[in-house]
This record gives structure tokens, C-alpha cells and sequence, in this order.
């Protein structure tokens, strides 16, 4: 048993040196961000009217906990991408969010919100709190089918927002049944998906993002936000092809 | 299930195929059940809809027929029913344990982990706040965690075996309809165990019943009535053709640029393949797969007295107990991993040395009971009908 023991140390050690290599960027590859349905509205609203009003809808993972959350959560890092990558266009980006809400309680509020901002599009993240809830998937389905509906009828687009991988958690909380769902409903509904889940799990993987470390501060979180918000810029981007005029494609 | 059927030719001779499959069931749920594992790319349900589930549940049914069959024959309804009430009870109190593990993990990693970017998920450790609630739900079978739900299920269908089997040794045709119509049932109407704090069971008993009941019928004579089909090359082609095709479409969940080959229509029709209600997809992809199977592995192939194989069919021959090991290893080879960051190389060193300690308490189980057959105190049994007696 000792010399198991020694093994699994010793693979331990060669994993865990694998896996602190800091990564300087977090470049996610393109096949993770498809742009595979259209961002129509947001095409034509930046061609003719030079501006964007984003609505991001969501419960806690949307922002960070903490003094200044707001301005370090992706919501602000996705308004601040956008401005670098879209010079010349107007980006505004206001935020929605309540803890413990669950899908069917955000459709509650979306039409409130939907003829207040007027937005070109809606970033919608969903699911977490429905699977800490137990929510039954049909019903959450039903619910986003709904919310897409409402969105639609206001003239915007709507992009999906999956959960975050939380690999410490995964034993507890099954994401992966919601998961499944959203990325049925983006299909059939033909909306953008931003899979956080796939994304933040190849972070992992690849060893940009030490998810498993237990930590009090803010540091990780916050980069961790910056990089969702960059990636989500991206996608935007991509699925909007405003890629035609002179503008930044750094990532 | 080519053979003569053991319910009517009285024989003590146990169709290894069962031990074997449900062995490998075992490992593979194991397997499954540790969310960051590179082998989890050798488990069935990454090849199509099915998983380990089906097998463990159809060979749960078909053993519990096999055993409790022969007592409610040989002795009566009121003691076999007495035995299976008996095991329905052990797996219960094994659940329980299995829950007290559990508890121990998450209340680990509440004292512990923290992480700002993790805030909202880490709500789910709320339940530790009322633990009067939840562990009395959790007696109840209403709280389950995650990976936690097949014993609560396999106990309800040993609940309420007995009449089932009652009516299945008499007329077993008329109980598979039953259950076939009651599994409609629960899709029609959509009925299921609530579940706390919300919703419903993950395995939807009603459903997941017919696996059970098939496995039982089959037991008692259905494989026998079966054999035109099972010997049937036609019947072999469909299978493999549906196999073929369910391995097609989960190719297209693994590469999504696959995908847009699905066509829409299909797809409709197909999606969400559900697990909890046991989808028509999934208990027919489990038919083609018991149907190639049987074809292709009689109970009379030589391979079975093989050494190679004895590893898995030991295992499920104790099935509860290994069962209960391979989730209690699950959660501690996943809080190895999650400890140490692990890669790819720690996954498979867990993996294996989990498959390991499986094989090694099932050798350790046998030995308990072949020391225990032998005092003057053991019941006398005949070895095999202890084995199987243990284990339905």
C-alpha cells in the first residue's frame, strides 16, 4: 500500500508542476466560439447607427463578489473589448443580474427589461441556479424557449451563456443536463451558444487556469472574467461579421 | 441467454455471462462516475445512447428472477417475498452509508475550498446549513446527490418485485405487458418520484421498471421463447445496423462540425434523448446490444473459464458490495484528482487502482463466504445458489 501511496505521489507532484505552468494568454480556439447563427440585428445597427446596446441578463456568475465586482465582472470586460475592437461605434453594456434567480424567474423580468434598454442584443446567462434548484430540464427548457421568444419579438439577438465549469463542485452539482438543454435550444432555435462550460474547461485542460486552487483572493477570478469577457467580444465579432472595416483582430 | 433457461431446468449451473457483464457494467460505472477521466473515452455510453446502467439494471432483474424465482417456487410466496424485502433492506442501508461519505466530502470541501469566481456555485453546500432537513430527506431517498441514484431505484423495483414475480411465474407474458404498459404510462401521463428539495427522480422507477422486468422475464423463460430471434441472422443485422447508427450520432456530439449531417427532421424526433424515463432510443440501443452479444458469446464459450476473464466475473458476482465500492472509490478518486490538479497520467493511475481494489475485495468476498460455507455454522446452500443468492 506504502509503495501505491509513493506512486500516486509521485504522479501528483509531475502533475501538479504540469499543471502551475502560468500561460500568458487565453486565446480560445474558434471551434469552442462558433459563430454559426447570425447576429443580424447587431450587423445592422452598427452599420447604420454606429452603436450597440448589450442587455446582460444573469444571476450571480455574472459578476464578482467583492470591492468594485461590477467593473472587474465580464460584463464590463466584454464593453471594454468591444470598444478597443470596434472603434468608431458607440458600445453600451447594462447589466441585469440577480442571485438566485432561475430561468423561469428572468423571464419574468425580461420584457421589463427588454422595452427599458431597447437593446440590439441580449447576453443571456442561465442554468446555474436552475441546477442548484434541481429545476426539472423540461421545465428550464420550456422556459428558455420562452425568453428566446420574447427577445426575438423585441427585434434583438439574443446570445445563450452557458455555466461555468466548476471542477470542485462537479461531484455536487450537475450542470452537464443543462448544459445539454442549452445547447438544444440554441440549435433549434438558431441563437448563439457562449459555451462557458466547454471554454472554461479547456482553460483547465490546457493549464491556462488553475480552476481546482482554493483561494481567497480576487486575482484569478477576475482575469478569469476578463478572459470570458474577451472571448465573448469574439464571438460577437465572428457571428456579426464586423470584421469588414480596418479593426484590431488581436485577440 | 441462448441456453436453456435455469428457471425450468432446475441446474445450479449459473450462466457466467451474467457475472461477466454485469462485472464489466461495474467498472465502467466506476468509471463514469469520476467526471474528469481520460477512460471514460472507453466507456460504452461515449459509443452510443445506452450505458452501464441497462446492463446493471436488465441483469439485476434477471439475477433477482433467477434467485427469488426458484424460493417463491420451492418455498412460497411469504419467504421469497421475506428474502427479497431482506436485500431491499441491505441496499438500503448500504445507500445510507454511501450517503454518510458523501456528507463527510462535501463537508470537506465546504470547510476548505474557496474561491470568489465559484461564489454562486458553491450555494449548493447551503444544504449543509439545515442538516435536520437534509439528512432526513435523505432517508426518505428524496435527497440524493449526484451519482447517487441508482440504489434508491434498485431498491423500489425490489419493492415491489414480489407480486411482480408472483405474476410472472404464472403468467409471464401477461407481467411483461404490464410493465411495458406502465412504462408507457409514465411517458403519457409523466409520472416520477419527487425528489427533494425540488423535482423528480433521476431514474424515473416507473420506467427504468421494464429493463428490470425484461431482465426478470427473460430469466424465467422469455431468453428460451426468444431464441428464433436471437438466432436469427436478420434480427443480428438490425441490431448491428442500430448500432451502427447510434455510434453514428454520438460521433456527431463529440465533433459538433459533424453535426449538420443529422438531418433536422431527425433530429426533432430524436432529441433530448432522456435518461431519466429511459428513453425507447436507449432501452433499443441496449436490446441490439444484448442481441449482438448473445450471438456472438454463447454460455457455452470457452473464453468464460478463462483467468483473464475471472477478474470482472468475481466482481459481479458480489455486485452490491463492489457497487458500493466503486462509488466510495469514485468519490475518493475524484478528491485525489481535484486535490492534486491531476492530468491524464493520475486519472488512469486512480482508475486502474480502483479497478484494482474492486477485484481484489471481490477475491477477498469470495473467500469470506467460501470459509463461511465450510464452518458447521453456514447454512446449508449449495454454493452457487449462495453466490447468486447474495447478489440478486
Amino acid at each position: 500500500m506504502t509503495f501505491v501511496i509513493a506512486i500516486l505521489a509521485a504522479i501528483a507532484l509531475v502533475n501538479g508542476a504540469a499543471a502551475a505552468t502560468p500561460a500568458e494568454n487565453c486565446d480560445v480556439p474558434e471551434s469552442l466560439i462558433p459563430a454559426e447563427s447570425d447576429l443580424t440585428h447587431v450587423a445592422n445597427e452598427i452599420k447604420e447607427r454606429h452603436r450597440l446596446d448589450i442587455s446582460v441578463v444573469g444571476s450571480a456568475s455574472s459578476v464578482l463578489t467583492g470591492p468594485d465586482g461590477q467593473r472587474f465582472a465580464y460584463p464590463a470586460q466584454l464593453e471594454q473589448a468591444l470598444k478597443q475592437r470596434l472603434p468608431g461605434t458607440e458600445i453600451k453594456v447594462m447589466v441585469h443580474i440577480q442571485s438566485r434567480q432561475t430561468t423561469a424567474d428572468m423571464v419574468g423580468v425580461l420584457p421589463a427589461i427588454l422595452s427599458e434598454d431597447k437593446p440590439t442584443l441580449v447576453i443571456w446567462q442561465a442554468g446555474t441556479v436552475d441546477a442548484l434548484r434541481g429545476v426539472e430540464p423540461e421545465d428550464f427548457r420550456t422556459s428558455l424557449d420562452q425568453g428566446i421568444e420574447a427577445i426575438k419579438a423585441a427585434n434583438a439577438d439574443a446570445i445563450m451563456m452557458d455555466m461555468q465549469y466548476s471542477p470542485r463542485t462537479e461531484t455536487m452539482l450537475n450542470v452537464s443536463t443543462y448544459a445539454d438543454v442549452m445547447r438544444w435550444v440554441a440549435e433549434q432555435r438558431d441563437v448563439v451558444l457562449f459555451d462557458r462550460l466547454a471554454i472554461m474547461h479547456y482553460w483547465s485542460d490546457a493549464g491556462v487556469f488553475d480552476l481546482y486552487a482554493a483561494t481567497n483572493g480576487y486575482a484569478m477570478a477576475r482575469r478569469v472574467h476578463e478572459c470570458i469577457g474577451r472571448a465573448l467580444a469574439t464571438q460577437i465579432i465572428n457571428a456579426g461579421h464586423l470584421e469588414a472595416d480596418k479593426m484590431e483582430t488581436t485577440r | 441467454m441462448t441456453t436453456a433457461s435455469p428457471a425450468q431446468v432446475v441446474t445450479n449451473e449459473r450462466d457466467l455471462r451474467l457475472d461477466l457483464f454485469r462485472g464489466i457494467a461495474l467498472w465502467l460505472i466506476f468509471l463514469d462516475h469520476i467526471p474528469e477521466n481520460i477512460l471514460n473515452w472507453f466507456t460504452i455510453r461515449n459509443y452510443g445512447f445506452s450505458d452501464a446502467t441497462e446492463i446493471f439494471i436488465f441483469i439485476s432483474g434477471y439475477t433477482a428472477a433467477f434467485v427469488y424465482g426458484r424460493t417463491m417456487r420451492e418455498r412460497g410466496f411469504l419467504l421469497s417475498s421475506a428474502r427479497i424485502l431482506r436485500r431491499a433492506w441491505q441496499i438500503y442501508v448500504a445507500h445510507i452509508f454511501l450517503f454518510t461519505i458523501f456528507m463527510a466530502e462535501i463537508a470537506y470541501v465546504a470547510a476548505t475550498f474557496d474561491n470568489p469566481l465559484y461564489a454562486e456555485e458553491m450555494k449548493i453546500l447551503d444544504f449543509l446549513k439545515q442538516p435536520d432537513i437534509t439528512i432526513f430527506q435523505a432517508l426518505l431517498l428524496k435527497f440524493k446527490p449526484v451519482n447517487m441514484d441508482i440504489l434508491p431505484l434498485y431498491i423500489v423495483l425490489l419493492l415491489l418485485f414480489p407480486p411482480i414475480l408472483y405474476l410472472l411465474l404464472r403468467r409471464p407474458n401477461l407481467a411483461l405487458a404490464g410493465s411495458a404498459v406502465l412504462y408507457a404510462l409514465a411517458w403519457k401521463l409523466d409520472f416520477n418520484l419527487p425528489a427533494y428539495p425540488n423535482g423528480v427522480w433521476f431514474f424515473n422507477p416507473f420506467a427504468w421498471q421494464l429493463l428490470f422486468v425484461f431482465g426478470a422475464w427473460c430469466a424465467l423463460g422469455g431468453a428460451q421463447r426468444l431464441t428464433i430471434v436471437t438466432h436469427s441472422r436478420v434480427a443480428l443485422g438490425i441490431a448491428i445496423a442500430y448500432l451502427i447508427f447510434a455510434f453514428a450520432i454520438t460521433l456527431t456530439w463529440h465533433f459538433e462540425s459533424l453535426d449538420r449531417f443529422v438531418p433536422t427532421l431527425l433530429k426533432d424526433w430524436m432529441y433530448p434523448v432522456d435518461k431519466t424515463n429511459l428513453d425507447v432510443l436507449r432501452f433499443a440501443h441496449f436490446l441490439a446490444l444484448a442481441a449482438v452479444t448473445v450471438y456472438f458469446v454463447p454460455s457455452t464459450w470457452s473464453g468464460l473459464k478463462s483467468p483473464i476473464l475471472q477478474p470482472a466475473i468475481r466482481c459481479g458476482q458480489h455486485s452490491l458490495e463492489i457497487f458500493c465500492l466503486g462509488v466510495f472509490l469514485a468519490f475518493a478518486g475524484q478528491f485525489i484528482i481535484a486535490e492534486s490538479s491531476g492530468g491524464p497520467l493520475l486519472q488512469t493511475a486512480v482508475s486502474a487502482l480502483g479497478i484494482f481494489i474492486m477485484i481484489a475485495t471481490a477475491y477477498l468476498i469470495s473467500w469470506y463466504k467460501s470459509i463461511e460455507g465450510r464452518s458447521p455454522l453456514g447454512r446449508v446452500k449449495t454454493p452457487d445458489a449462495d453466490l447468486a443468492g447474495g447478489e440478486a
